[in-house]
């Protein structure tokens, strides 16, 4: 076996402005390492989080006919990607709000016979203006305006202030 | 030499398999009036190789998305020669693995098996258990009906009221801000890909420690046998023990069979995600304590929200779980006596809140 001699421009001992130091090494390694690591796993977070949706945030939507709701009657409607409550009071005014409720996002129901609004989940109760009145519940239901047009009743997000 | 003795010793001249199973054929039980506790870890692991033989079968015919779902449930249910009886032994199978969970965790608790060298063994057995429970909640919204659409609302719901990631995790689990299609998917992968190969590694982990440390004897029995050597008694795993485990795992499957034809599990009424939750509506047994937990707790306490307070008693309860071995093990006699009552309270309270849920309207 022959072996071939190193060219002397090439000397077999680093200039010690050159020399790598094994903690520097190991540093630059490590850095790269994590790097790489970076570089895979954050493409994979980014799409393990879902786009935004913008249907949450519709600005409003039909929720029944005029004559649907008997007085003292509430119905469960498609509000963007939420569900929401329109009341028609004993009176015949309409009331409409959020149907997700505020402790643990269930959807709540209209109960004719307390007059108030109810979640089967965890029994929160609600007053007919949407504020929490009673059980786990830490706020009230978002409000929504209502509109009749024509025949068709609307229910319409409240601007923020 | 026959034919089956040639192939045997061929497989083990490559690889030495007698080594592997010499521990087996050494490893011996210890005798004692608490001996048939140790059959439930078994039966934890016969369930959960019923749940793995089920759910392989169910994926043949089970479309995960939110308009095929329950329709493909239906269809197994009523239409697939016996798809009823494969799906009421899934989800029987599934209710008494997680009660056999239970139970073996508690078992092992009050025989303080999990004292030193078992730490290692404990930890992933209580990550077993949560597994179990992860399989329990991403497995029941895969028939997309009410019930389950409810249950898991509230459940990512639950995740979200976590301080500052809690919302991220939300999204995260439900695949956008609601509960829709894309929780189905979410939840079908978790349920059939990452838990089980999650769980896999797990029990084979938990098996080798169970395997190296040996059978732990409760200390009340230990001691005596320290005072009484003479009356140390055991038995030998191979083929002892294991007939008298394989036989509980006959009947367990016989059981199975029994509630499946008797009480076949209901499929309930198509997921709405627009409709109001129905009267009544609960969640499977094992999260009753926690559902009426979270009923009863105030809106709010001083300053914080109740439910975020109750979650983080939760996550306080599970971390305390966790680190059971580690906080007995600087204690005196009155300190594990104490350890041991809070176990007890800890059992109490599940239970009852679970009957005070299950009966409450």
């Amino acid at each position: 076996m022959t072996t071939r001699a190193l060219p002397a421009e090439c000397p077999l001992e680093d200039s010690p402005a050159q020399k790598l130091s094994r903690r520097s090494w190991m540093r630059v390694m490590l850095g790269a390492i994590a790097g790489s690591c970076a570089a895979v796993l954050y493409p994979v977070f980014r799409y393990l989080t879902p786009p935004q949706d913008f249907s949450v945030s519709a600005a409003e939507a039909l929720a029944a006919s005029v004559g649907e709701l008997a007085p003292n009657s509430g119905k469960t409607f498609r509000f963007g990607s939420r569900p929401a409550l329109l009341v028609r009071l004993a009176t015949g005014e309409y009331r409409s709000m959020s149907a997700v409720c505020t402790h643990l996002g269930c959807t709540v129901q209209y109960r004719p016979d307390a007059k108030q609004i109810w979640c089967a989940c965890h029994n929160g109760c609600y007053d007919l203006n949407g504020k929490n009145v009673s059980g786990p519940p830490p706020r009230g239901l978002d409000n929504y305006d209502v509109q009749v047009r024509g025949q068709d009743i609307y229910v319409i997000r409240k601007q923020a202030a | 030499m026959n034919r089956v003795m040639r192939v045997h010793t061929w497989i083990d001249e490559r690889l030495d398999f007698e080594d592997l199973l010499t521990p087996l054929c050494t490893k011996r039980v210890p005798l004692h009036r608490h001996s048939a506790w140790y059959l439930l870890g078994g039966i934890t692991l016969f369930l959960f190789l019923v749940q793995v033989c089920t759910g392989i079968l169910l994926l043949l015919y089970y479309r995960p998305t939110p308009s095929e779902a329950f329709e493909s449930v239906q269809s197994i249910t009523y239409h697939v020669h016996f798809g009823w009886l494969i799906r009421s032994v899934h989800s029987w199978s599934a209710n008494v693995m997680v009660l056999c969970a239970f139970g073996h965790m508690f078992s092992v608790a009050f025989a303080r098996a999990y004292r030193r060298p078992r730490e290692l063994t404990w930890i992933t057995g209580v990550f077993l258990l949560f597994l179990v429970l992860g399989f329990g909640f991403s497995g029941y919204l895969l028939p997309w009906n009410m019930r389950a659409f409810f249950a898991t609302k509230v459940g990512t719901e639950v995740a979200g009221q976590l301080p500052v990631i809690g919302h991220s995790i939300m999204v995260l689990m439900r695949g956008g801000e609601d509960v829709s299609g894309a929780t189905l998917t979410r939840f079908f992968g978790l349920h059939v890909v990452i838990l089980p190969a999650l769980a896999a590694g797990m029990v084979i982990t938990h098996l080798w420690l169970v395997q190296k440390f040996g059978t732990s004897v409760p200390t009340s029995v230990e001691a005596h046998w320290d005072v009484n050597p003479t009356e140390r008694k055991e038995m030998r795993f191979f083929p002892n023990f294991f007939l008298r485990e394989l036989m509980c795992w006959y009947l367990v499957l016989g059981s199975l069979i029994c509630l499946a034809v008797f009480f076949p599990w209901e499929l309930g009424t198509k997921a709405d995600p627009f409709a109001p939750a129905p009267p009544g509506i609960k969640p499977e047994w094992y999260f009753l304590a926690q559902f009426q937990t979270l009923k009863l707790i105030p809106s709010h306490i001083f300053f914080i929200d109740g439910e975020v307070l109750g979650i983080l008693g939760f996550g306080f309860g599970a971390a305390l779980l966790l680190a059971l071995p580690f906080i007995e093990s600087g204690l005196g006699d009155r300190g594990r006596r104490t350890v041991r009552i809070g176990i007890l309270i800890a059992l109490v309270y599940l239970a009852v809140m679970s009957v005070v849920g299950y009966v409450a309207k």
